[in-house]
């Protein structure tokens, strides 16, 4: 199956990537040759096979509620510049 | 220029036939020399290594040492390391100063291991050519205009080189085992869960598994010993005792089974490695294995079935990468939708946006069906029949690889053919099973890797396997030329 | 044209661990901008989210409180969407399997009757930290501590009809977390929250019109007017032959409106896919029952046992069970009180709310305890003091000077009921006040209550009114012969 520009535009958006005029048509070309690789999926019946997330069967262990952790922000914002006042900074959202 | 195992160099260490601070300095020289050909590092810690190679002397002198205390070692750049680069690859993360160890990391460090560097790989583990890195391509050390495989390619060329004894790497849809084959060393995937994924850069989840590259399969047990276990911050790591797999690997192979799939010797595998893989299996035979043929009748949809799975857990794993808290960040951003486009178009490269893409697509309203939950159903049929296979066998063996070695550029305007070549390994990724590759011969000048797979925790059973084989054959010991230290052109 | 109102209410309830939902990061109010935040909140490369069990036990209990089916198996999905507030990029939520299916509860209404409403679901959810929009020039603010919180998010069915009965649902799911011990409900601080899904459609039809949805209602009073305004502003488009558009508006509290909201313009497609860090939460029997033990006493079960046990009128048991701390502190100040539990009704609902009004304080600050309480209405009870005194006695409590018996001891305030100088008492009031006894007695009752105001005010109020009463009628009467 095809994607049109207008898809790759769409998915693109979603997906917060910029897709430039000069990229459209390799997007195109290469998603739909990936999409026409596994559209093969659609030939197997499956109507009585359940999905499978996790290859193992195993159920989620649960963590006792205990605070283990320490104040470290000074270092987990040496990873950013735009830090103000202890808040993390991004240009003007308007709600 | 000798190229020792772990085994070996840990019995030397405690022999006091040579220090840890004397191997780091020859490993430390050796990267240094071979690095700018092979590109296999990105980061090299020359300083940390020595400061721990003199810590481990210590222990060593005081007799308190483990097997692991003092053997060099590199750390794939997806996993993080506190206080050092840990980029993945990725112009995203080419700054990034992890604050923490991962759960892998930290045990190897407890078992006394040098780390020495960060080995190159495809950007986030995406790639089986290791040419998707930001920071270009490693090369073959057996012929550098070739490929030495991906996403592992940094510590697969380093393990070949002898830079290191071992590394460390992930295996996401065959990242250990392809580059393995392709460089004609030992590559191990543990069972999926077997390793903490605790501060290893995801990729895919629900594929992604920890595992190592080393010369032989001892190494592979001695690292797994250390390595593997429950991990209290990892969810899916699977809360069992670790067997002793070193000291389980003579056990004889008389009346075990192996089974091998008529799939995988289709048109598509290279004559030259069909006939070495054809020779292992002797090997076997001669070892008291009986060979069998099973079948995967699904075995040509993992293809398909990864490139829909994969995908789509990375396009929702990729979207922590804002710019925001860590990594790369537009410069120059006016609003918000700026900063997350510019920043993201900008920090990841083709391959990766091509899977965010992809993964974006297939999970999207009215696609959803269609192509992710029927991926995790195929994903169910293929689990299973390799299952079934494990009713009647010890062991499924056949290829890793189609072909050996392919050149560097030869695939990678192609992705299509790229991902193809991962046909022998992503089922396994998919079961989530454990799997080796072993050399086992050469294609012309080319190694080629045998794979051994086994049922779920059946890592000493294919460690042994593979043990026996490396006890009987010598092409694990087989160095590639040396290499030249004035640069391969370009 | 008659419309109907269709309305169906999203609370998120904050759940009260003492760590986040997926890291052992504190979930305390308050603290400086994103010192709890760990690397799990932050979404950094390579961490992992584990699932803490107390919101797992919480989500269930709450289950259980409204009759609801525990799933034994359920699935964390995740909620992709951009937002710089949310680290990660999604949300980890439940979507197709929830925790806790399919329950209800009955609302009250003023008129009266009750309703049963149904709850659709309750799933637990990572909280997003918070967007500063003000505190900075020119920049949007980011503070993570709040990322990774615990919330159960409880979606009715739409079937609540007025304004009305969606605050007494709201007030009734608050009311039942606090009783259940799930969340502190303070609506300030955000811990419980209200979307509303609002539709208007003619009498009679049986689709549902088009709905838009009212975000962050924070208060009960704010739910009320938001959707009286959104229906009346429905009913004005519609009959202006427009048409709802789908949107989600936000209440303007000081404008007393909604507005839709300006950022997402494009339609929403969150790909929701189960979260493979995460494993299928499955619950075994022996944790149920665990749960189940656990399960304190709710609301209408309490509602039913005061009418029993202390037989009180319904509109007081409602006052008295609004809180389980309200409740309990009423059943401490009314133990041994048989025969006279109004007497303890009243002064839970009188004298002690108005104290801790007027001092701005909650139930559980009160400086007079219900067992301290209780003391005091003993000695009304057994006639030491009156209603009156006690109330004298009470505000002296309140201050701190003691308990109930040290007050009446110290200021001497107990009634005088020795007979013989209540006698005394009297006779000389009766003495004092010949004309008025003439007139009472040539059948002027009336001025009973003077002379016995004569007699309290002779014996500064401690005398035991029951007693003069009786004394002075026996010495009138028994004058007049």
């Amino acid at each position: 199956m095809g994607l049109s520009k207008k898809d790759v535009q769409h998915i693109a958006n979603l997906a917060r990537l910029e897709v430039s005029d000069e990229q459209i048509d390799d997007y195109v070309e290469k998603l739909t040759q990936i999409l026409d690789m596994v559209d093969a999926l659609k030939e197997v019946d499956t109507s009585e096979v359940l999905p499978l997330a996790h290859p193992l069967h195993m159920s989620q262990p649960l963590r006792v509620d205990e605070p283990t952790e320490k104040n470290q922000r000074d270092l987990f914002q040496a990873n950013t510049e735009h830090v103000e006042q202890g808040l993390y900074t991004v240009p003007k959202v308007i709600e | 220029m000798d190229r020792l195992t772990v085994s070996q160099l840990s019995a030397g260490l405690r022999s006091g036939k040579f220090s840890s601070e004397e191997l780091t300095r020859q490993s430390l020289a050796r990267i240094e020399a071979a690095n700018p050909s092979l590109n296999a590092f990105i980061t090299v810690t020359g300083e940390e290594a020595l400061t721990a190679a003199r810590a481990a002397d210590r222990k060593l002198a005081s007799g308190n040492a483990g097997p692991l205390t003092g053997i060099p070692l590199a750390h794939k750049d997806i996993f993080c390391t506190a206080g050092t680069l840990t980029t993945c690859g990725s112009r995203m993360l080419a700054n990034f100063v992890s604050p923490y160890d991962a759960t892998v990391v930290s045990k190897l460090a407890d078992a006394g291991v040098v780390l020495v560097g960060k080995t190159n790989m495809d950007e986030f583990a995406m790639g089986s050519s290791n040419e998707t890195s930001y920071f270009g391509p490693v090369r073959n050390p057996w012929e550098v205009s070739r490929s030495p495989g991906g996403s592992s390619g940094g510590s697969a060329a380093a393990v070949a080189a002898g830079l290191v004894p071992a590394a460390t790497g992930t295996d996401t849809g065959g990242s250990i085992r392809q580059p393995a084959a392709f460089t004609g060393i030992t590559g191990f995937k543990p069972t999926y869960g077997r390793v903490s994924r605790y501060g290893m850069v995801a990729f895919a989840s629900s594929l992604d598994q920890a595992g190592t590259l080393t010369i032989t399969a001892e190494d592979a047990a001695l690292l797994m010993e250390a390595m593997a276990g429950f991990d209290a911050r990892d969810s899916t790591s699977a809360d069992q005792a670790v067997p002793p797999y070193s000291k389980m690997l003579d056990e004889s192979l008389a009346g075990k089974t192996i089974g091998v799939p008529r799939e995988y010797f289709d048109d598509g595998l290279d004559p030259g490695c069909e006939r070495a893989i054809r020779d292992a299996l002797d090997v076997f035979s001669d070892l008291g294995a009986k060979i069998t043929e099973v079948e995967l009748p699904h075995l040509a949809l993992s293809v398909p079935t990864y490139y829909i799975v994969a995908p789509a857990e990375c396009s929702s794993n990729l979207s922590r990468y804002d710019g925001i808290r860590f990594g790369y960040r537009h410069p120059d951003a006016r609003d918000i939708g700026e900063l997350y486009t510019r920043t993201r178009q900008e920090g990841f490269g083709a391959e990766v946006k091509r899977r965010i893409m992809t993964g974006t697509y297939v999970l999207s309203a009215g696609y959803y069906d269609a192509y992710y939950l029927q991926a995790q159903k195929v994903r169910r049929l293929i689990r299973d029949e390799l299952m079934r296979c494990f009713e009647d066998v010890d062991i499924v063996a056949g290829p890793t690889t189609p072909t050996p070695a392919f050149g560097l550029g030869e695939k990678i305007d192609d992705p299509v053919q790229m991902y193809l070549n991962d046909i022998y390994t992503i089922a396994v990724n998919l079961a989530g099973t454990p799997g080796i590759s072993i050399p086992c011969g050469f294609s012309g000048t080319l190694p080629v890797g045998l794979q051994l797979i086994g049922p779920h925790f059946g890592e000493a059973t294919l460690l042994n396997f593979a043990h026996r084989y490396q006890q009987q054959t010598d092409w694990h010991t087989k160095t590639p030329p040396p290499v030249s230290n004035d640069g391969a052109g370009e | 044209m008659n419309w109907e109102t269709v309305i169906g209410l999203e609370i998120h309830t904050q759940l009260a661990t003492q760590s986040k939902i997926f890291s052992g990061e504190r979930t305390r109010y308050g603290a400086e901008p994103n010192t709890q935040a760990c690397l799990v909140d932050l979404g950094y490369p390579g961490v992992l989210p584990v699932l803490n069990g107390k919101a797992v036990a919480m989500a269930v209990k709450f289950g259980l409180a409204i009759g609801a089916t525990i799933e034994r198996r359920s699935v964390f999905a995740r909620k992709n969407y951009f937002y710089p507030d949310l680290p990660k990029g999604y949300q980890i939520s439940q979507y197709e399997l929830p925790i806790v299916s399919r329950g209800s509860v009955v609302i009250r209404l003023d008129d009266g009757s009750q309703k049963r409403v149904g709850i659709t679901r309750a799933h637990l959810e990572e909280d997003a930290g918070k967007s500063l929009h003000e505190t900075l020039k020119d920049r949007t603010g980011i503070d993570l501590n709040r990322a990774g919180t615990p919330l159960l998010e409880i979606v009715s069915e739409p079937e609540l009809g007025s304004a009305a009965e969606a605050a007494a649902y709201m007030r009734k799911i608050h009311q039942l977390v606090r009783y259940l011990g799930i969340c502190d409900g303070n609506m300030q601080e955000g811990s419980f929250r209200c979307d509303a899904n609002i539709s208007v459609r003619p009498s009679g039809d049986t689709e549902l019109g088009t709905r838009t949805e009212l975000k962050n209602l924070n208060s009960f009073r704010y739910v009320e007017k938001a959707i009286e305004f959104e229906i009346e502003r429905q009913i004005d488009v519609l009959e202006d032959g427009g048409k709802v558009v789908l949107e989600t508006r936000l209440y303007d509290s000081d404008k007393d409106e909604t507005r839709p909201m300006r950022a997402k313009e494009e339609a929403n497609d969150y790909r929701y896919f189960p979260d493979p860090d995460l494993l299928p939460l499955e619950l075994d029997q022996a944790l149920l029952d665990s749960i189940k033990e656990s399960m304190p006493e709710l609301p209408w079960e309490k509602e039913e046992r005061f009418a029993t046990d202390y037989g009180l009128n319904p509109v007081d048991i409602q006052i008295l069970t609004a809180s389980s701390e309200g409740a309990a502190f009423f059943e401490a100040s009314a133990a041994g009180l048989a025969g006279n539990f109004e007497l303890a009704a009243n002064w839970n609902k009188g004298e002690l709310r108005a104290a801790l009004n007027r001092d701005g304080l909650t139930i559980t600050d009160s400086p007079v305890g219900g067992a301290d309480l209780n003391s005091l209405l003993r000695r009304i009870s057994d006639g030491t003091i009156s209603g009156k005194t006690a109330k004298e006695v009470f505000e002296a409590m309140w201050a701190g000077e003691g308990d109930a018996d040290e007050i009446i001891e110290a200021r001497s305030l107990q009634q005088i009921t020795d007979v013989a100088a209540l006698e005394k008492v009297v006779r000389q009031v009766v003495a004092d006040n010949p004309e008025q006894a003439e007139q009472y007695r040539g059948g002027k009752q009336k001025l009973l209550g003077f002379f016995v105001g004569q007699v309290m005010q002779a014996t500064g109020s401690k005398a035991n009114p029951a007693e003069v009463n009786k004394l002075l009628r026996a010495k009138l009467d028994a004058d007049e012969n």
